[in-house]
């Protein structure tokens, strides 16, 4: 099986160690991928209002890239994850927004949704197997517990996204499990960290990461993973900065031993 | 555009049927933004019922929404209170001068630590 | 040459707003064979069937035509008032311009036009009909009850009490249901079991009940007033005519770790045991999966202390055949699955308990003998939240779009007991809207606020979550605009209600409808709300839509005397419009067999003539028309086109279409 790999532009540039974590990961547990070839931003948000048509089409461009090339389209990146799923969904559902996207883009085939959006974390569950994980771990993580922290982008709307159980999601902590830490629970994994507002609004980004920070330490979480590099972001900067953040993709590399 | 048009856009936008909206309020008793709100998702949903459209592109509230969709996610009538902010929000910005924040004032914000994801989002979400 | 009778009905407004009924019978005056055409305001009324009568001794006629609502409402009694004329019943042909026209069209000439196609299209199957007599076949005298909760024993009772003979089939080891499982009931607060073990016991004891617990359908035959059918006797693994209900094994039993299902699974049980104190029959019953003697041989303790060898740890399921008159549908309800509800906390925390959970914890019978303590830690609970409308009225797709309609009256009545028996327990409940119709029913809610100091608070939960020990629920406050969060130590919710999942199965086997929510249907939404549409079939209680106890029981007993009128009768009147082979037609092929929900077509070798003096013997099938419920399955089916049905014959339909597409 082939994945088209779509890094998103935070990995690709601000946080380039993440991507590379993430690729060597991939190298490591045998998955066949490729980067997507002259990909562009996916819009960072998902257009909801139903007129916007010229928003999507970056990423309907990305998605139909992976048509092409018979693959599954790869995302690191919760927000990209969410954009492009979320597009998808319109091209295969939305017969105005189909028919409009493709008479902007004009490609040799209409593109009508075909696409499988997998994120780097649902390639880990349902095509490598936490299982088979647990084995590929040289540096065990033992002792270290950590606390999911999910956002909103990956699970929300589940209805289009079909990521996890979006009020008890699971699939981080099997993750933690599988690296050989253990997971925490507390109840705002799936709390909002303040999102874009932070830019306009830090107070708010305070109220909101502080409220996740303080409640993972208080469970005593000695580290946040998160799958999105704006909440990371949040985290590490609007948060009670008591508890280190990191993205997954850094500690999968370690535990699997190809972090440099 | 006269107001009764710019409702019926805005409803259309938001593809939501605010009529299906039972008043329960779990909208609001879930969004984590709810104190930083003067109008509050419910009130979203039931103000576009109503046509009150003034009062929702006046609201400050489409500032502090974190589109974090928890509202849409609970709803037990399948409502999209976050689609109607965001589509107010969108009428507000596509109207002339609507822009919150201009491309200049970007650059300046730019610091070692910032995800682009954050820049581009916050531009996308604030300008037309 | 026929001599057709036309007779348009105006349904008062009903019909004559939209279609002109006097054009409509001048129209159809004309049609060729119509020798009177008449229009009447109300055609069912005394004075319409007189003018219908006497319009038959008048011109003689040999068939009649009603146009006016749907067969369904007065086909029956048109054909009875021309029976009474001398006009053999199924002579009478009805269009139905009411239903399929008059309420669905605005525009009056649409509409007329529409009326007198479909009078035409009567008229020409009305000219192919015959004269048709219906065979009468025997009442089995006894009725099957499915269920054995508070409908079920209800019913069974009344029809018991009338002198016929009534089985209970229920799928628990004991009969009771949910209702036995409740502490108090609204709006009365007299405890459940003390009005209800009386009503077990006087089925046990009734010499006409047979009760069949552990037991579940297997299949079901024949038709109304003679139904066949399996009961599978599921193993307990106890003789139940032997074991005298001392409770001696379940002491000795060493495998105690099951859950308990009477008590919601908050407490554990032997492997071995009686599910109540009150159970009925009170006999013992064996979990084979928790069971050590028969999942690896060792142990056999409970045989050992019996006194009176009622144990068999080789028992097999045994099936049993019974004929009954009528069948009486009880299955109840279960409280949904919450697992799309994980906002509330369910499945995380052990003190978010739902409301059937806190009936057994507040029960004297149950897990903490009658004392309210949380599960987590059994300390008293000193703020208690209710979170109404869980899964119910939700159209998103996590639960169920209806109204439970229980929920606002025991969690009424949940937070009245509560304030009762802990005065310093402070209880909130959020809620959509209080819905409390029903005679004391209001009152009973706002004593709950008034006198007991409930404290209400109109809007839903978004999120509980657990902080410092404390159980948060995060929630709006719609008359305040406000969003309050409540530390709570017990949460509660009031899971919707849906159909006991069984009920689909049987619904396929007596071949009951069911709506998109699995509750059964009902013949008339309001004329008749215990019949099922199919004949012989009665329902009682929740599986036809949500109900409270004191409802659950009217429709019980009006159940039985649907029951009791059904069984009372020495024979019924069989279907005349039954099906038939033409038997040069036939192949003897076996797909109508095949296709026959009754079981009506059996097949015969028969003997017919070639000409030439020889004579071939051939299989064809033949229709017992006691048994035919006039379906038409079989007509569709036959591939040789020899299955026909009398009254509807292929003839008969492609004249109405005929008729329609003529113009």
């Amino acid at each position: 099986m082939k994945f088209s790999y779509y890094p998103g532009c935070t990995l690709k540039t601000k946080a380039k160690e993440l991507d590379l974590y993430g690729r060597k990961s991939l190298e490591k547990l045998g998955v066949d991928f490729e980067e997507v070839k002259e990909w562009q931003c996916c819009g960072a948000v998902y257009p909801v209002s139903r007129d916007e048509v010229a928003t999507k089409l970056s990423a309907v461009r990305t998605l139909a890239s992976a048509k092409q090339e018979n693959a599954k389209l790869l995302t690191l990146c919760s927000a990209c994850h969410h954009v492009l799923k979320r597009v998808n969904d319109d091209m295969k559902n939305d017969d105005n927004i189909r028919l409009k996207a493709n008479n902007y883009l004009g490609l040799d085939e209409p593109y009508q949704g075909e696409t499988e959006v997998v994120h780097y974390l649902e390639l880990l569950r349902d095509y490598v197997g936490f299982d088979k994980i647990k084995e590929a771990v040289v540096n065990p993580l033992k002792g270290q517990k950590i606390a999911a922290y999910y956002g909103c982008l990956l699970l929300r709307p589940s209805e289009t996204l079909k990521f996890d159980n979006p009020e008890n999601p699971s699939i981080i902590e099997e993750f933690i499990k599988a690296i050989g830490a253990t997971p925490v629970k507390y109840p705002f994994s799936n709390e909002c960290c303040g999102a874009y507002v932070s830019a306009t609004n830090k107070e708010i980004a305070v109220k909101k990461s502080t409220k996740v920070t303080d409640s993972a330490v208080a469970n005593g979480a000695e580290k946040i993973v998160t799958a999105c590099p704006l909440c990371m972001y949040n985290l590490t900067e609007n948060g009670n900065k008591k508890v280190p953040v990191y993205y997954f993709t850094e500690l999968l590399a370690e535990a699997l031993g190809v972090k440099e | 555009m006269e107001k009764n048009e710019i409702v019926r856009l805005v409803k259309e936008r938001s593809g939501t049927d605010a009529r299906k909206c039972m008043k329960c309020g779990k909208c609001s008793g879930r969004c984590p933004a709810y104190h930083d709100m003067d109008i509050k998702p419910h009130q979203f949903v039931s103000y576009i019922e109503k046509g009150e459209i003034d009062k929702l592109m006046q609201s400050k509230s489409l500032y502090t929404c974190l589109s974090c969709f928890a509202c849409v996610e609970r709803c037990p009538r399948g409502v999209a209170p976050a689609n109607v902010i965001e589509a107010v929000r969108q009428e507000v910005i596509r109207q002339q001068g609507g822009n919150k924040i201009m491309a200049e004032t970007v650059p300046s914000m730019i610091d070692e630590t910032i995800p682009q994801q954050l820049l581009v989002s916050m531009f996308r979400k604030l300008n037309k | 040459m026929q001599k057709i009778g036309v007779f348009v009905c105006w349904c008062g407004s009903n019909i004559a707003a939209t279609v002109d009924v006097k054009k409509v019978a001048e129209v159809l005056k004309a049609e060729p064979g119509v020798v009177i055409s008449e229009n009447y305001q109300y055609m069912c009324s005394e004075n319409g069937q007189a003018l219908i009568r006497n319009a038959i001794k008048e011109h003689g006629l040999t068939g009649v035509v009603v146009c006016s609502c749907s067969p369904r409402m007065h086909e029956a009694t048109f054909r009875k008032t021309c029976e009474s004329a001398g006009l053999n019943p199924y002579m009478v042909e009805i269009a139905n311009i009411r239903e399929q026209c008059s309420w669905i069209h605005k525009d009056i000439e649409e509409a007329t036009e529409k009326a007198i196609i479909l009078g035409r299209s009567a008229i020409a199957k009305l000219k192919l009909n015959a004269p048709l007599t219906s065979g009468e076949s025997a009442v089995v005298k006894r009725a099957l009850v499915i269920g054995g909760g508070i409908a079920g024993i209800q019913s069974a009772l009344d029809i018991a009490e009338a002198g016929f003979e009534v089985d209970i089939v229920e799928q628990s080891p004991t009969i009771g249901g949910n209702m036995a499982k409740l502490d108090k009931t609204f709006p009365t607060l007299d405890c459940a079991a003390c009005i209800l073990t009386p009503k077990m016991v006087d089925c046990a004891q009734n010499e006409k009940i047979d009760i069949m617990t552990f037991s579940e359908i297997e299949s079901v035959k024949g038709f109304v007033g003679n139904f066949k059918v399996q009961i599978r006797r599921k193993a307990r693994f106890v003789d139940e005519k032997k074991c005298t209900g001392c409770g001696e094994c379940m002491q000795k039993c060493p495998s105690k770790k099951g859950l308990n299902d009477f008590n919601m699974g908050l407490n554990t049980r032997p492997a071995i045991y009686i599910p109540f104190a009150q159970a009925i029959p009170n006999v013992a019953i064996i979990d084979p999966e928790q069971c050590l003697k028969i999942k690896n041989g060792k142990c056999g303790l409970c045989a050992m202390k019996c006194n009176v060898n009622a144990i068999d740890y080789t028992q097999k399921d045994e099936i049993i055949e019974r004929e009954y008159g009528a069948i009486v549908v009880a299955t109840g309800y279960k409280p949904i699955s919450l697992e799309n509800f994980n906002e509330y906390g369910y499945s995380s925390y052990k003190d978010v308990v739902t409301s059937l959970e806190l009936e057994r914890l507040m029960n004297a019978a149950g897990p903490s003998d009658g004392h309210l303590v949380r599960p987590s830690d059994h300390k008293e609970p000193k703020v208690i939240t209710f979170i109404q409308c869980v899964g119910s009225r939700d159209t998103s797709g996590c639960g169920k779009p209806y109204c439970s309609k229980i929920c606002c009256m025991y969690t009424a009545k949940h937070a009245m007991l509560i304030r009762e028996k802990y005065p310093d327990t402070e209880v909130h409940v959020f809620y959509i809207d209080v819905r409390t119709p029903g005679k004391n029913y209001d009152e009973f809610f706002r004593r709950a606020v008034e006198q007991y100091g409930v404290d209400y608070i109109k809007g839903m939960v978004g999120k509980v979550y657990e902080e410092n020990g404390k159980l948060m629920v995060q929630g709006s406050d719609l008359i305040n605009n406000e969003q309050v969060v409540i530390p709570s130590d017990l949460v509660v919710l009031a899971a919707a209600i849906e159909p006991n999942p069984s009920v689909r199965n049987i619904a396929t086997m007596v071949t009951a409808s069911i709506d998109t929510n699995n509750f059964l249907t009902e013949a008339h939404a309001k004329l008749r709300p215990v019949e099922s549409p199919t004949a012989g079939i009665f329902l009682s209680g929740v599986c036809q839509g949500p109900k409270d106890i004191p409802e659950t029981v009217s429709q019980a007993s009006a159940c039985a005397a649907k029951v009791i009128g059904l069984l009372a009768k020495d024979k019924l009147k069989c279907n005349a419009c039954v099906s038939h082979s033409d038997e040069m037609l036939c192949t003897g092929c076996s797909v109508c067999a095949n296709v026959c929900p009754y079981g009506a077509i059996t097949y015969v070798d028969k003997e017919f003539r070639l000409g030439g003096g020889k004579t071939e013997v051939r299989r064809v099938a033949t229709v017992n028309d006691a048994v035919c419920q006039g379906c038409g399955a079989c007509t569709v089916a036959c591939p040789s086109g020899a299955m026909d049905l009398k009254g509807f014959s292929n003839k008969q339909i492609m004249a109405e279409v005929d008729a329609i597409c003529k113009r």
